[in-house]
C-alpha cells in the first residue's frame, strides 16, 4: 500500500500540493481543463467531488444519489479545472440512462481527463467500468477510494500492479478523510498538460466469428474518419446497433473525437 | 465508404453474427477484470464486520421480519420527533407568542398604527409566522437529522428494497418508497426526490401519490386530536398507547392509499409496465454526525421552513381579515361557516373544518390554531382565547381544548373524520407550487390537488355515514 503524506503537517510546504489547490466550489468562469468523475454507485465519487472542489453537494450512502450531472470547479497550478460528477452506472452499455449519460459525457463532451472511481472491496465488479472507460478514452486515472473501509475489512491493494495492468495512473484514496487527493490531484495536472501519457489496457476482440466483421468495419472507418482513435470499439458498437453512436457516424461527428478538447464549448454534447 | 455506407453494413453483418455475441462481449470483460482484480488485490484474514453485515441484512430484508422492523423503525422515529419536539416547541412559543406578540403589539400602540394596519401586521402576519416557525421548526430539526441518519447508515435502500415488490405490483417504480418516506418529512421535499425516478410516467404516479405521506404539518394535528378524543375513550393507564396507535394506524393508512392510488394510475391514466429498478444494497457505514446535522439543516429543514414561512405569511393576513371584514351585521368567517356546515356534516366534519382547510391551504400546521380560532367566534364562549377575534392562539391544555371543542359540537366521529380528512386532503401550496416547478404541467398539478380531496371525501362520507346508521 502506497504511503500518503499527512497534508495537515505539510500544508505550508512549498512541496505539499495542497497550498496550489484553490477550491473554487460554483464559481466556474472559462475553464481550461475538463475533469469527469466516472464510477460505480455508491464508490464515493460525490465525497471526492465535495473534496476537490470544496462544495457540500449531499451525499448519502444511498446508490444513485447524484441525480443529474453536477458540476464544480477547482484550481490547481495556476490552471482552473472544471469537475463533472457523472452518475453512478455499472457499466457504459447504456442500457439506461444513467448509463447513456455517463458514456456520452466521456465520449462526446471529451473530458481532458476521466477520474474513474472504484471500491477496493469491490474490486471485480467496479473493474468493468474501469475498463469499459478505458475502451473509449487514452486520458484515464482510477481512483481507488473507500481505502479506510477496505484497511478495516482486511484487504490490501496493490496499486502499482494495477496501474502496470491497467496502463494508467492509479491514486489510493479515503476521500472523506482527505488522503490521497493530492496525489490525485497532482495526478490530473499531469494528464491535463500533457507531462504523462499512458497506453490504457485494451480489451481484445477476438470472438472468432466476429472478427472479420470488426475488422471490416474498422478499415471502412479508417478510411473515412483517418483520425479517429477506438477504432474497434466504435465499430463493435455499430454491430450492435447502438443508435447514439450510429448517428455520430453518420454525422460526422465521431471523426472529430481525437481531436483536443477545447475548454468547454462540447460540454452540451451530452445532453441532460 | 461513406459514413451511410458504413452504417448499412454494419446492420448486414448485425445478422450474421452468434446468437450470443453480446454475453460473450461481456464475458470477457468480466474475465479481464476477474484477472486484474485476483493480481492486485490480497484479503487478510477473516472478515468479521462482512459477517455481520450479511447478518443484519438478512434481518432487515427478511421476508417475516422485515417489515414489522420497516413499523418499528418508523414508529420510534415518530416518538422520538414527538417527545423531543415539546420542549423546544415550548421555548419557541413562549419567545414568539407569549412575549415577542404582546411586545409588538405594544410597539404598534406607540407607533400609533390604525388599529386595521397593526391587526393586519402584528395579530395575522407576525402571529401566523410565529406559529408556523414554533410548531414546525423543531419536529423539522429533529427529523430530518433522523432521516439522514437512517440513510447515511444505509437503511433506506433496504426499506426500498422490502417495498420494491409491492410498488412493482402497483405498476409503480421501487425508489417510491424513498420518496414516500421523505414525505413524512415534508411533501414538498418527496416531490422534489422523485427526481431520482428515471421513467417519466413513474415519477408522475410518484408525485401524485406523495401526499398520502403524512408530513411535518399534520403529524401535530393527528397526535391532538389522538390524545384529545381517542385517548380520552380509554382509562388513563391506555392512553398514550392508544393515541400512538391511532397516528400510526392513520400514517399506515396512507401508505396503504399510496398503493391503492398508484395502482389506479397505473391502470388507468398513467398505464405502463414497472420499469427494473438495478439497486445495489450499499454496505453499511457508520454516519457522519457532523455532515448529517449540516446538510439536512441546512439543505432540508431550513430550506423547507423559508417556503412554508413564504407561504403562511399571507395567509394570516387572509384569516384575520375575514374574521374582521363585517358584511350585515355577520363576518365574513361567519358567513363562510354557515355556508359550509351542511357539506361538512355530510363528511362528519362541520363548517368551521372546512373553512379553516381554505384558510390554511399555505401551511398544514395553522389547521388547528383556525379550527379553534374559529369555534371560539362561533360558539362565542369566552375565557379561552381573549385576545380577539382573528388572533391564533394556542391551547396548551388539553382539557381545555376538549370542553371548547365538544362546545362546538365536536364528537369522537368529527374527531376521527378530522384525522382522516387530514391524511386525504389538498397538499399545502408549497407542495403544490413544487408540483408545478417539478412537472410544468397544469393538468398534473391539478390532478395532484384535487385526486386527495376525492379520497378524503370519499372516506369520510364513507365513516360517517355508517358511523350514525351503527351509532343510531
Amino acid at each position: 500500500m502506497m504511503k500518503q503524506p499527512d497534508s495537515g503537517k505539510c500544508k505550508g510546504c512549498a512541496a505539499s500540493s495542497d497550498s496550489k489547490l484553490e477550491k473554487l466550489g460554483v464559481k466556474l468562469g472559462q475553464a481550461d481543463f475538463v475533469v469527469a468523475l466516472a464510477g460505480n454507485p455508491n464508490t464515493g465519487k460525490s465525497t471526492v467531488f465535495n473534496a476537490v472542489t470544496g462544495l457540500r453537494q449531499h451525499t448519502g450512502n444511498w446508490p444513485g444519489k447524484t441525480i443529474a450531472r453536477a458540476e464544480g470547479g477547482f484550481s490547481y497550478n495556476g490552471k482552473k479545472f472544471k469537475l463533472v460528477d457523472l452518475p453512478g452506472t455499472y457499466s457504459l452499455l447504456s442500457a439506461t440512462e444513467d448509463e447513456e449519460v455517463a458514456r456520452n459525457f466521456i465520449l462526446f463532451g471529451r473530458p481532458d481527463v476521466t477520474v474513474v472511481v472504484i471500491d477496493p472491496m469491490r474490486l471485480e465488479r467496479n473493474l468493468n467500468l474501469a475498463l469499459q472507460v478505458l475502451q473509449i478514452t487514452d486520458k484515464a486515472i482510477v481512483c481507488v477510494n473507500l481505502m479506510d473501509e477496505a484497511r478495516a475489512h482486511g484487504v490490501s491493494i496493490d496499486g502499482r500492479g494495477l496501474a502496470r495492468d491497467l496502463g494508467v495512473p492509479v491514486v489510493l484514496a479515503a476521500a472523506r478523510q482527505g488522503e490521497g487527493i493530492d496525489q490525485l490531484l497532482t495526478e490530473i495536472d499531469d494528464m491535463a498538460n500533457g507531462r504523462s501519457s499512458c497506453t490504457p489496457h485494451r480489451l481484445k476482440y477476438d470472438i472468432p466469428t466476429v472478427q472479420e466483421s470488426i475488422e471490416e468495419l474498422v478499415a471502412a472507418l479508417t478510411d473515412a474518419f483517418p483520425t479517429m482513435p477506438h477504432r474497434e470499439w466504435v465499430a463493435l458498437r455499430l454491430l450492435e446497433g447502438d443508435p447514439r453512436i450510429i448517428q455520430a457516424v453518420s454525422t460526422g461527428e465521431i471523426g472529430t473525437l481525437g481531436e483536443d478538447h477545447v475548454a468547454t464549448g462540447t460540454i452540451s454534447a451530452c445532453g441532460n | 465508404m461513406e459514413p451511410e455506407q458504413i452504417i448499412k453494413r454494419a446492420s448486414e453483418l448485425r445478422w450474421k453474427l452468434p446468437q450470443d455475441f453480446h454475453d460473450r462481449w461481456v464475458e470477457m470483460v468480466y474475465a479481464d477484470s476477474a484477472r486484474i482484480a485476483s493480481r492486485n488485490m490480497v484479503q487478510q484474514g477473516k472478515v468479521h464486520r462482512l459477517t455481520w453485515e450479511r447478518r443484519l441484512d438478512s434481518l432487515l430484508t427478511n421476508r417475516w421480519t422485515g417489515m414489522p422492523i420497516m413499523v418499528l423503525m418508523l414508529a420510534s422515529v415518530l416518538w422520538i420527533t414527538i417527545i423531543g419536539a415539546n420542549v423546544p416547541s415550548g421555548i419557541l412559543a413562549t419567545v414568539l407568542l407569549d412575549h415577542g406578540h404582546p411586545m409588538l403589539q405594544h410597539l404598534a400602540e406607540l407607533a400609533h398604527l390604525p388599529w386595521w394596519l397593526s391587526g393586519v401586521l402584528v395579530d395575522g402576519l407576525y402571529l401566523t409566522v410565529a406559529w408556523v416557525v414554533s410548531v414546525m421548526l423543531p419536529p423539522m430539526a429533529i427529523f430530518f437529522p433522523l432521516f439522514t441518519l437512517l440513510e447515511d447508515f444505509g437503511y433506506l435502500p433496504r426499506v426500498a428494497f422490502n417495498l420494491d415488490h409491492l410498488f412493482y405490483r402497483v405498476g409503480a417504480h421501487g425508489k417510491q418508497a424513498l420518496t414516500m418516506s421523505m414525505g413524512w418529512g415534508c411533501n414538498a421535499a418527496g416531490v422534489v426526490a422523485t427526481r431520482v425516478i428515471d421513467s417519466p410516467r413513474e415519477r408522475l404516479i410518484a408525485i401524485i401519490t406523495n401526499n398520502f405521506a403524512l408530513c411535518n404539518g399534520r403529524w401535530p394535528t393527528q397526535i391532538l386530536l389522538a390524545t384529545v378524543f381517542l385517548g380520552a375513550l380509554v382509562p388513563p393507564a391506555l392512553a398514550g398507547i392508544v393515541s400512538a396507535a391511532a397516528v400510526l394506524g392513520v400514517a399506515l393508512l396512507g401508505v396503504m392509499l399510496t398503493f391503492f392510488s398508484s395502482w389506479i394510475l397505473s391502470t388507468t391514466v398513467l398505464k405502463g409496465e414497472a420499469s427494473t429498478f438495478t439497486l445495489e444494497l450499499p454496505p453499511f457505514r457508520p454516519p457522519n454526525l457532523f455532515r448529517t446535522l449540516y446538510t439536512s439543516i441546512i439543505d432540508r429543514t431550513l430550506i423547507v421552513l423559508w417556503r412554508a414561512i413564504v407561504f403562511a405569511a399571507p395567509a394570516g393576513v387572509v384569516l384575520w381579515s375575514i374574521c374582521n371584514i363585517q358584511i350585515s351585521g355577520m363576518s365574513l368567517a361567519q358567513w363562510l361557516v354557515n355556508l359550509l356546515d351542511g357539506p361538512g356534516w355530510l363528511i362528519g366534519l362541520n363548517g368551521v373544518i372546512l373553512v379553516a382547510y381554505i384558510v390554511a391551504i399555505p401551511a398544514n400546521e395553522i389547521v388547528i390554531p383556525t379550527v379553534l380560532m374559529l369555534t371560539v367566534m362561533t360558539t362565542g364562549m369566552s375565557g379561552v382565547g381573549e385576545q380577539g377575534a382573528g388572533v391564533m392562539f394556542e391551547t396548551s391544555e388539553n382539557s381545555a381544548l376538549a370542553m371548547l371543542l365538544q362546545a362546538g359540537g365536536w364528537t369522537t366521529l368529527t374527531a376521527t373524520c378530522l384525522m382522516l380528512f387530514s391524511l386525504c386532503h389538498n397538499p399545502c401550496s408549497t407542495t403544490i407550487y413544487t408540483i408545478w416547478k417539478e412537472t410544468k404541467s397544469l393538468k398534473w398539478t391539478l390532478v395532484s390537488t384535487f385526486m386527495p380531496i376525492g379520497f378524503g371525501i370519499v372516506i369520510c362520507g364513507t365513516v360517517a355515514f355508517i358511523w350514525r346508521v351503527v351509532a343510531g
